[in-house]
Formats: C-alpha cells, sequence, structure tokens
C-alpha cells in the first residue's frame, strides 16, 4: 500500500477526532451519502428503468389490446391471459422446459463435479486439462448451434454421429428431424453440456481450494481413505454452499433458454410442424416480434417471469440459499 | 507432497489411481476438443468435400474460398458485423464491469440507511434474468426510440445485478485497516473507493471485465430483437441470419464462425488464470 500511517499524520484530518457524543450520531452524514448515491446511481437508474419500469409496463401492456404497438392500447383485461393459456403452443412450451431443466440440470451438475474432482486429482497438466474443459464456455450458442447442426449430428454419412453410428452398422440418421423417437434432443442436451459444462465445474473446483488438506489427511489417518468415502464424506458436503449456487445458476439458464433452439430448431419457429421443442422464450419471440402482438407477448413474459421467480424462492427455500451469507 | 510420508502400499494404489484419472482425462478431453476441430476443418472445406459419403479427418486440400466468401456475402456483411460485436463487446465489458464495482462497494462500506434498501433493490433484479424480461425490456427500448439504435443495442446491457452481489462479497473482505488509513490520510469515501479499493480488485474487475466481453459478444437475444436492421447486427445475428437461410453456403458459415470464436479463444486463452482466480476472490464458496 501507498498508503502511509503514523503519529505525523495522527492529526491530519477530522477523521481522528474523538468520537461524538451518542445524541450527535443521529447527524447525517452528507459525505457519505453523496459518495453512495454517486457510486449507485448509474447503475439504479439503469435497473430501474431497464428492469423496474420495464416489468410494470410490461404488466400493464399485459392487459391491452397491444397489436403492432407498444404503446398502452384499449383495455383488454384478463384476454391476453386467456388466449395465452388457450394457446397449446404455450403450454407444450411450459412442460417442455420443465422437462428439459430436469434432465439438464442434474446432466451437467453431475458431469462438472465429476471433472472439477478428476482436474483436482491431476498433478501435472491440471492447467491443461482445465483449460480444456474450459474452453467451450468461450464459444457462442450461435457458433455451437452450427457446428452440431451441420456438423457434429448433421443428416449426412459424413457427419461425426452419422460415422459413429456406421461402425455399429446403423444407418444414417437425421438427427435433428427425429421426432418420434426425440433423437433432436440428443442433439439439444449436448450441445448445452459442451458450453456450459465448463464455467461450473470452475466454479466446484474454486470450492475444492477451500477445503482444508489437513481434513483429507486426518480421514486417512483414521482408515477412511478410499476415494469414494472421502468423497462423499468430505468433499461433497463442504461444497454445499457451491452446489446450490450452481444448481440455482443453472435452473435459471435452463429456463432462459432460447439460443440454441432458435438455431437448431429454426423449422419449428413460425408454428410450422416442426419438432414440438419450443421453450417459452422462443414462443414469446415469435409472439411478439414475429406476429407483432406485444400484449399477448407481455403477458407471456409476465408469466414466464413469474415462473422463474416462483422456482428461484422455492428451491432457495428447500436448500436454504443464503442461510450461511453472514449478513 | 504428502503423498511420500503415506505407506508404501497406499502410495502405490494412489499411484495407479492417479494413472487412472489422466486415461479418463484423455478420454474426457476428445468430446470437449472435437467441436474446435470440426469446425476448424470444415472452415476449411468445400461444400461438396462436406456433404461427402465418408468422412474424413483433413480436407482433401485446404480451400479458404470459405473465407472470402463470408467476407464477400453482402446480405449479411460479416466486417460489419465483426464491428458491431467489437463495438458492443469494448464497451460494455469496462462499463458494466465498472458500474457493478462502484455499486457494489457503496452497498459493502458505505453505512448509510440506503444501503441495505439499495442491495435489496438490485439483488431482486437477479431473481428475474435479463433473457426473460426481453419482451417488456423492448418496449420500454423501443418507446424511448431504441430500436435500430447503437445506444438500444448497448445500454439495457450494462446493468448486471450478478456483478454487483460478487463485488460486494469481494468489498466486504477488503480490510478496514486500509480504509482506516486512508482516512487518516484525508481520503473521502469516494477517494477510499478510488484510490485504495478500486485498484485492489484489479483482479476481480479483470475477471469480471473478461466474462462480460464473452457475454456480450456472445450474446443472441438482445441483439436479435433490437437490431432488426443488418447495419446493426452482431456477428452472432449474422451468423444465425445465414444459419436459418434457405441457401447454406457451409464453408463461409463455417469460416465466418471461426473469425468470430478466434479473437475471443486468443482473449479467453490468456485470460482465464484471472478468471479462476477472480471466481475464487469472490468467496463464491459461500
Amino acid at each position: 500500500m501507498s498508503v502511509r500511517t503514523g503519529p505525523l499524520q495522527a492529526d491530519a484530518g477530522p477523521a481522528v477526532r474523538p468520537a461524538p457524543a451518542p445524541p450527535r450520531r443521529r447527524r447525517v452524514d452528507w459525505s457519505a451519502w453523496r459518495a453512495f448515491a454517486l457510486l449507485t446511481a448509474p447503475l439504479l437508474v439503469g435497473l430501474l428503468l431497464f428492469k423496474y419500469v420495464a416489468m410494470g409496463w410490461g404488466l400493464l401492456l399485459s392487459f391491452s389490446n397491444a397489436r403492432g404497438t407498444i404503446a398502452l392500447g384499449d383495455w383488454a383485461g384478463l384476454e391476453n391471459y386467456r388466449t395465452l393459456f388457450g394457446d397449446p403452443r404455450f403450454r407444450t412450451s411450459l412442460s417442455m422446459i420443465v422437462v428439459f431443466t430436469l434432465v439438464i440440470v442434474p446432466l451437467t451438475f453431475a458431469i462438472a463435479l465429476g471433472l472439477a474432482v478428476l482436474v483436482n486429482r491431476l498433478r501435472r497438466g491440471r492447467a491443461l486439462f482445465r483449460t480444456t474443459f474450459f474452453l467451450p464456455a468461450a464459444v457462442s450458442y450461435v457458433v455451437a448451434s452450427l457446428i452440431w447442426k451441420m456438423s457434429l449430428f448433421s443428416g449426412v454419412p459424413s457427419s461425426a454421429a452419422n460415422s459413429l453410428a456406421a461402425l455399429f452398422g446403423q444407418e444414417p440418421t437425421a438427427w435433428i428431424a427425429t421426432v418420434d423417437p426425440p433423437l433432436y434432443w440428443i442433439v439439444l442436451i449436448t450441445v448445452r453440456l459442451w458450453l456450459q459444462i465448463g464455467l461450473y465445474m470452475i466454479l466446484f473446483l474454486a470450492g475444492m481450494q477451500e477445503i482444508p488438506g489437513e481434513l483429507y489427511e486426518a480421514a486417512r489417518v483414521d482408515g477412511a481413505a478410499g476415494e469414494w468415502r472421502l468423497f462423499r464424506h468430505i468433499t461433497f458436503p463442504l461444497l454445499r454452499n457451491t452446489s446450490v449456487a450452481v444448481t440455482l445458476l443453472l435452473v435459471i439458464a435452463a429456463f432462459q433458454a432460447f439460443d440454441e433452439f432458435y438455431n437448431l430448431l429454426s423449422t419449428g419457429l413460425a408454428g410450422a410442424p416442426g419438432p414440438d421443442g419450443r421453450p417459452p422464450l422462443v414462443y414469446l419471440y415469435d409472439v411478439s416480434l414475429v406476429q407483432q402482438d406485444y400484449g399477448l407477448g407481455s403477458a407471456g413474459a409476465f408469466v414466464v417471469t413469474l415462473l422463474i421467480v416462483l422456482v428461484t424462492l422455492v428451491q432457495g427455500r428447500l436448500v436454504g440459499f443464503g442461510r450461511g451469507d453472514g449478513e | 507432497m504428502n503423498d511420500d510420508r503415506l505407506p508404501r502400499r497406499r502410495a502405490g494404489r494412489i499411484g495407479r489411481a492417479r494413472i487412472g484419472s489422466y486415461l479418463a482425462a484423455v478420454v474426457f478431453a476428445v468430446p470437449f476438443l472435437l467441436p474446435f476441430y470440426l469446425l476448424l476443418r470444415n472452415s476449411l472445406m468445400t461444400q461438396t468435400e462436406l456433404g461427402a459419403l465418408e468422412w474424413r479427418w483433413w480436407p482433401e486440400r485446404i480451400d479458404l474460398t470459405g473465407f472470402t466468401d463470408a467476407f464477400a456475402n453482402s446480405s449479411a456483411p460479416l466486417g460489419r458485423a465483426l464491428l458491431n460485436s467489437a463495438l458492443v463487446a469494448i464497451v460494455s465489458a469496462p462499463v458494466s464491469t465498472l458500474l457493478a464495482s462502484m455499486a457494489g462497494y457503496a452497498v459493502a462500506r458505505i453505512r448509510v440507511a440506503a444501503a441495505r434498501p439499495v442491495f435489496l433493490l438490485v439483488v431482486a433484479t437477479m431473481m428475474v434474468p435479463g433473457a426473460a424480461t426481453f419482451v417488456p425490456t423492448f418496449v420500454v427500448v423501443g418507446s424511448l426510440g431504441g430500436v435500430n439504435t447503437l445506444w438500444g443495442l448497448i445500454v439495457p446491457g450494462l446493468f448486471n445485478a450478478l456483478a454487483v452481489l460478487l463485488f460486494r462479497g469481494f468489498y466486504l473482505r477488503f480490510p478496514q485497516e486500509i480504509e482506516d488509513a486512508g482516512r487518516i490520510d484525508g481520503l473521502g469515501h469516494l477517494g477510499v473507493y478510488l484510490r485504495l479499493a478500486l485498484p485492489n480488485s484489479a483482479g476481480l474487475l479483470a475477471a469480471l471485465g473478461v466474462l462480460s466481453f464473452i457475454e456480450h459478444w456472445n450474446s443472441f437475444l438482445w441483439p436479435l430483437v433490437i437490431g432488426q436492421d443488418p447495419a446493426l447486427w452482431t456477428v452472432q445475428v449474422a451468423m444465425s441470419t445465414n444459419l436459418t437461410a434457405q441457401a447454406i453456403n457451409l464453408p463461409a458459415l463455417f469460416a465466418s464462425a471461426v473469425v468470430s470464436v478466434l479473437p475471443l479463444a486468443l482473449v479467453f486463452l490468456v485470460a482465464q488464470r484471472w478468471i479462476v482466480r477472480g471466481i475464487m476472490a469472490t468467496g463464491i464458496k459461500g
């Protein structure tokens, strides 16, 4: 630090005057307020405008008849909500995203944790493997969708998946176009796994760094060795907070799925009989930006937002998120 | 390091387990690296070769027409799109990170009555993440005249509540003694933040800055929604437009993907140390 402290500076400013008597503490510290306001105002104004005002306006708009306009139109009451829940495309999108979440969250969690344990055990080359598993985090969903759709899982016989299948005597498969059985799910799940495992592996690795090595030593001395037992009794319980954070982030990310669905399953976007795999955000994009029905879109946005908040709160309550958060 | 002190029998078992770990790591590395390889390979192949019947490890001859086609395509101009993406990411990353650091410091260290409510106001928005609110945000930005404008593309993405939370966690751990020393030297709240706290959080700033850069470079939904004019397309939107087009020039599409990934992968390779260290510094362990 370049800060010098010492007796010479002891009387340099008002900061070191004897503490004021208790009643004077009620005087407002204007310099603190000024600094606080200056530091928080830019962010607060942005959040108020683009989150709070936006949500409020969206809520109003969801009760309006707003086709082709973003101005508040005629009052429509619950009409939009009735249309919304009457639309089977919206209802399937909700059940679709729930199933998707139930599959992708545990899968990502398990693989990310497994890889973290694995990488953590490596002595040499740890950085190399960490980088390998983390690198896809730098790739966009659009690029990954391109690789998955047009190369890895494309229908041509020379695609990676079909070449591999050919080794087992399988005919070339149109992976994305096959709805029954839903082979397109393999494409959807693997692309997201590839993109997001790395970041969560890093979070787990960070958590493992905080576990004192003596715990393992003690357990070994006690004869509780065996990698699996060490993991079950030490590593996993002590990663509890990381696990909770990872699960929450994964669920929220799953509910916001858009990019890969839009780019992989574009045939199903505008209501054409493509694979029945439209998540809510793709439905909302279609309703708002393609059909320009902002009233209906706002109603949908409100329902989806409410759903995410609910899931987050329930999950937080279940696992006790923030319990150990000091403040 | 401590393994030396373990009985030999056990050390041997651990040694074998370690070889197993390396084998497993190599096996797992293959599916993580294969897509990168395919991306590169396909950008160097011809359209006919890509539709071939048989798997090829390497293009018959390196063909660069994909790259020239990608830049020559006039319906989704790649050069312009790269420029737009660069602009968005280069502006957004430092600004959003700095805003989060300022607010994070204020709610962590400045004791005013508003600190708690402001913090809650910020954290509450975290439960309603950006993508779910794109319709209302579009409505607000639209009514402010932000559709098809650069500010409409950039400004709504500058306010990151999660980063505020991480910075707050970091600044809560910032030693009180350093702050006191600064106060004795006559620094006010802003002075302590600017001269002491901010420089000390350089690691976290770098980590979140890089993550934010990646996030903004890769972001797709908002640029797709707000930049309907091709002049405002980011590289992600331009690629997506080509991916969902009727007639696809595959080598050109893979080439533009390579061009879009390469700068980011380089930044990432250089900066991932900071990311990892930064994540550890936030005390995300909870």
